[in-house]
């Protein structure tokens, strides 16, 4: 062997050995922010933190109850946007769409998909809170809702795509219409598919906080109906988490883990569901 | 054998089954309106919200142009707005998070295409796209309380000591400052990379890989000199892509980044990127000119991430082609 | 109805004694269940049916074959008008049942009257019973009692009661290939057609559920006109009353079946029964 062919090798081991490295630093950093969050966000959940109001600044204790129903009224309004949109326009896509058209609309979701959430932000701030001269928990859940379109179309799109071509055709074959055909058969057979996707669309806004900003505001008391500014989730976790009180701090990783539990289940689920593996939230 | 002319007549439905037959054809009609209807509702929306942020951003514009981008001032109390520093922050910010991220993401990639078995691959790989779903403001919330104590105590003053002739290494240690958002961005970008760059290096036909082989090379060299040049156009699509999400990232950087509209060399000091600002002052703006100029660094974003994504988009594109042996 | 041992049908595209522009006449037995008079198919600009004529005798087997790529799939599918389910498709000519004009008539109605089973068995993804009834509850049966009987109807008919009347809540699934194209089979005929259409309806089977389903078909052939393509020569001799040969998207030769194999007119006929190719 020669010296060479020894630095070959040696060079061989060790790169490949540092690919592992970085490997297992990523997977690692997964695994300390889970632990971390269990560590101290489990010592602050307590009865009180899930059912009662934020106290007065300065004051220890209280909870974030507002912040749960909070964003809980801000999913639901997303969804009520985001998901019918969504669906029909991948429906649209997958089953009716002519070729320039489809691709316009192809090409229009992925640059809404790509749109930063803080400029979502302002978009939902221009359309609602100028007009109504308020923040309110409708011009928080608007702007959500319309984040959730892009994933929306695509996931019922593919989905859709993806059930075989003989299933339309037996359900025409037997005198169904076309629309007949993909809403009593074709729809149905994608329906986890689509489900899935708006589940992991809804886990992903569930934990935006920046287009809340200015349209939800904040409310460090309950939010009757739809009108007014509200708590949630993601903006008590960051208020509390850039004020001086050591309180605050501790229910903000309560908050956290809250949140982050919510949204790793639902990826959890989504991934034994389809099973098999997730494509990255960027792509 | 006769032959035999044959009559045929056109065969008429009675009323009855013409109204039917009118009603099944509008069903379909209808049904491809109303999808319709919905898909040209995006394109509906996309186009307002673009006119909503030209229209909102007009004092802005019309008082400052071009200049604009180029001011290094943001004055509240006398109005005079500038977006350069916060053009600054956000290309620092991002530049660092990239640096840190690039290898370690590219490495891990090839990691899980090459040498992991598949099963293991497609665990650490879920694992590692989990990362992808933590939202950003507990990446905020750890950058607060971990990273940045970590930063300041352990990993900045060893910086200094080692590189500190370097401009970027000087200055006085906060914590909170450009370096810590890079670190944290990289943090955040690192799950992309893995995941595009993972699919995209798997798509590399096997014929290369062993024609290298076959060849006597060794396993790093058929993939660091073969493979993934191979697979460079869809690798740097990647980093685009990432690139454009993290000049977007806004609740992480904002609480680690100092919020300080400074121009500095040192990546020590604190900063400010064009989504922290828009966070932090959009509430606060007093004046219709402060909101739009605000509005107006929300323009600037949204086309710089558009840019980005585009291009991201052709280059992933181009390398799906040229493995399916399309031109 | 005349039998002799010449073609029923003479294709003038393929007569080399017939001038080219005698097209018109064709000769197609009246009292026929379907009738194709000069068919011509195109996708797009290209041309995949030249000209077919034939009938299709009521209660009879019809079978259709040739090799790979010849147009018999293509043709039965014009039969019930699925080639309008593809995009930049284009039909000439006639195609008469009971004198009707299918391609003037509502679709939905034409194939509930002329049902298809197709090459791989498509049960949809829901309950055995659901699938049978799907075609009633498409064309507007909505009382339970009418369906529980159409489907135990339709099941005894496809020979598949017996195995699965006390799992109809099951997921069709469930079944083994034979049993779901059994299934499919009982769904088309659910909706009481008087003309089944099979395209290669064994070719995705082992022998044995292809036994069951050629005994399956001369019990139907009883009440219903039944046209099949196949691939499988031998199919067609055990199974079919009247056998077409296609070749290249035209119709080479129609006749009894025992003529086509045993005496065919053409030599094409021949080669492709002799095995010459294909």
């Amino acid at each position: 062997m020669t010296r060479r062919t020894v630095w070959r090798k040696t060079v061989n081991t060790v790169m490949l050995s540092l690919t592992g490295l970085c490997t297992l630093a990523t997977a690692c950093v997964l695994f300390f922010i889970l632990g971390y969050l269990v560590w101290h966000g489990a010592r602050a959940i307590n009865w009180d933190f899930l059912t009662k109001l934020p106290k007065p600044v300065g004051e220890a204790g209280g909870g974030m109850a507002n912040a749960i129903v909070g964003s809980a009224k801000l999913l639901l309004l997303a969804s009520l946007t985001g998901v019918p949109i969504g669906f029909l326009g991948g429906v649209y896509l997958a089953e009716f769409g002519g070729r320039t058209f489809s691709f316009l609309v192809r090409y229009i979701t992925d640059l809404l998909n790509g749109v930063p959430s803080i400029v979502m932000g302002i978009f939902a701030y221009t359309m609602v809170v100028l007009p109504m001269k308020h923040f309110s928990t409708l011009a928080g859940g608007l702007a959500l809702g319309v984040m959730m379109i892009p994933i929306a179309v695509r996931s019922t799109e593919e989905s859709l795509r993806i059930v075989p071509h003989t299933l339309r055709e037996g359900a025409q074959a037997l005198g169904a219409s076309k629309w007949k055909a993909v809403a009593t058969v074709v729809v149905p057979a994608a329906v986890r598919g689509i489900v899935t996707g708006i589940m992991l669309d809804l886990a992903r806004v569930a934990g935006e906080t920046a287009p809340l900003l200015f349209t939800a505001f904040n409310n460090r008391f309950w939010s009757p109906g739809w009108n007014q500014p509200t708590a949630s989730l993601p903006v008590m976790i960051f208020t509390y988490a850039i004020a001086p009180y050591e309180d605050w701090h501790r229910q903000a990783w309560a908050a956290g883990l809250v949140l982050l539990s919510l949204v790793f289940l639902a990826n959890v689920t989504a991934r034994f569901v389809l099973g098999r593996k997730l494509s990255s939230a960027a792509g | 054998m006769a032959s035999k002319a044959v009559t045929v007549e056109e065969a008429r439905p009675p009323v009855r089954m013409r109204v039917f037959l009118a009603r099944l054809r509008a069903g379909d009609e209808v049904a491809h309106l109303v999808t319709l209807v919905f898909a040209s509702s995006i394109i509906l929306i996309t186009g307002l919200l673009v006119f909503e942020l030209y229209r909102n951003s007009a004092l802005a514009r019309e008082k400052f142009g071009w200049q604009f981008l180029v001011t290094r001032t943001w004055d509240p109390v006398f109005e005079d707005f500038g977006a350069l520093p916060f053009l600054f922050g956000t290309a620092v910010t991002s530049a660092l998070g990239l640096l840190l991220a690039i290898p370690v993401g590219v490495g891990a990639a090839i990691f899980l295409a090459e040498m992991a078995p598949i099963r293991i691959s497609d665990a650490l790989t879920f694992c590692i796209e989990l990362l992808a779903a933590v939202p950003s403001v507990i990446y905020g919330l750890l950058g607060i309380f971990v990273l940045i104590p970590i930063l300041r105590s352990t990993v900045m003053p060893f910086l200094k000591q080692t590189l500190g002739f370097l401009p970027f290494f000087q200055g006085r240690i906060y914590g909170v400052s450009l370096f810590a958002a890079g670190v944290i961005l990289a943090i955040m970008i690192i799950p992309f990379i893995i995941s595009i760059s993972r699919e995209v290096l798997l798509a590399v036909p096997r014929e290369q890989r062993e024609a290298a082989l076959a060849l006597g090379a060794t396993k790093w060299e058929s993939t660091w000199q073969v493979v993934v040049p191979y697979a460079r156009t869809g690798i740097m699509g990647s980093v685009f892509l990432a690139l454009a999400r993290a000049l977007g990232e806004t609740m992480a950087v904002t609480m680690v980044i100092g919020n300080d509209p400074k121009i500095s060399s040192s990546l020590f000091s604190p900063g400010y990127s064009i989504a922290a600002v828009i966070a932090n002052e959009f509430t606060e703006a007093t004046g219709d000119l402060y909101i739009h100029a605000l509005i107006e660094l929300g323009l600037v974003l949204f086309v710089l991430t558009i840019i980005l994504n585009g291009l991201a988009r052709l280059l992933i594109l181009a390398t799906a082609r040229k493995g399916t042996g399309h031109p | 109805m005349s039998v002799t041992n010449e073609p029923l049908i003479l294709n003038m595209a393929t007569d080399p004694n017939r001038p080219a522009k005698a097209c018109g006449k064709h000769l197609v037995e009246p009292g026929s269940k379907i009738r194709v008079m000069d068919l011509n198919f195109y996708y797009g600009n290209i041309q995949a049916l030249h000209g077919v004529s034939l009938g299709i005798e009521a209660n009879r087997i019809t079978a259709l074959i040739g090799p790979s790529g010849c147009g018999k799939s293509t043709f039965l599918r014009t039969l019930n008008r699925m080639h309008e389910t593809v995009r930049h498709t284009r039909v000439e000519g006639k195609i008469l049942l009971d004198n009707e004009n299918t391609l003037a008539m509502d679709v939905s109605i034409l194939r509930r009257r002329v049902g298809m089973v197709f090459q791989k068995s498509n049960p949809f993804p829901k309950s055995i019973f659901d699938n049978v009834a799907y075609g009633l509850r498409v064309n507007g049966t909505r009382r339970r009692a009418e369906l529980e009987d159409a489907v135990e109807k339709s099941l005894r008919r496809a020979a598949l009661w017996e195995e699965v009347k006390d799992n109809l809540h099951k997921s069709a699934y469930a079944l083994s290939g034979g049993q779901q194209q059994r299934l499919c089979i009982a769904r088309a005929l659910a909706v009481d057609p008087e003309v089944l259409l099979l395209d290669e309806p064994c070719s995705a089977l082992d022998p044995i559920a292809t036994a069951k389903i050629e005994e399956l078909l001369f019990e139907l052939k009883k009440q219903w006109t039944i046209v099949i393509v196949t691939h499988n020569m031998q199919q067609a001799a055990r199974v079919a009353d009247y056998t077409g040969f296609f070749l290249l998207g035209r119709l080479i030769e129609f006749n009894k079946t025992d003529v086509i194999f045993k005496t065919p007119a053409r030599k094409e006929t021949e080669d492709y029964i002799t095995g010459r190719f294909g």
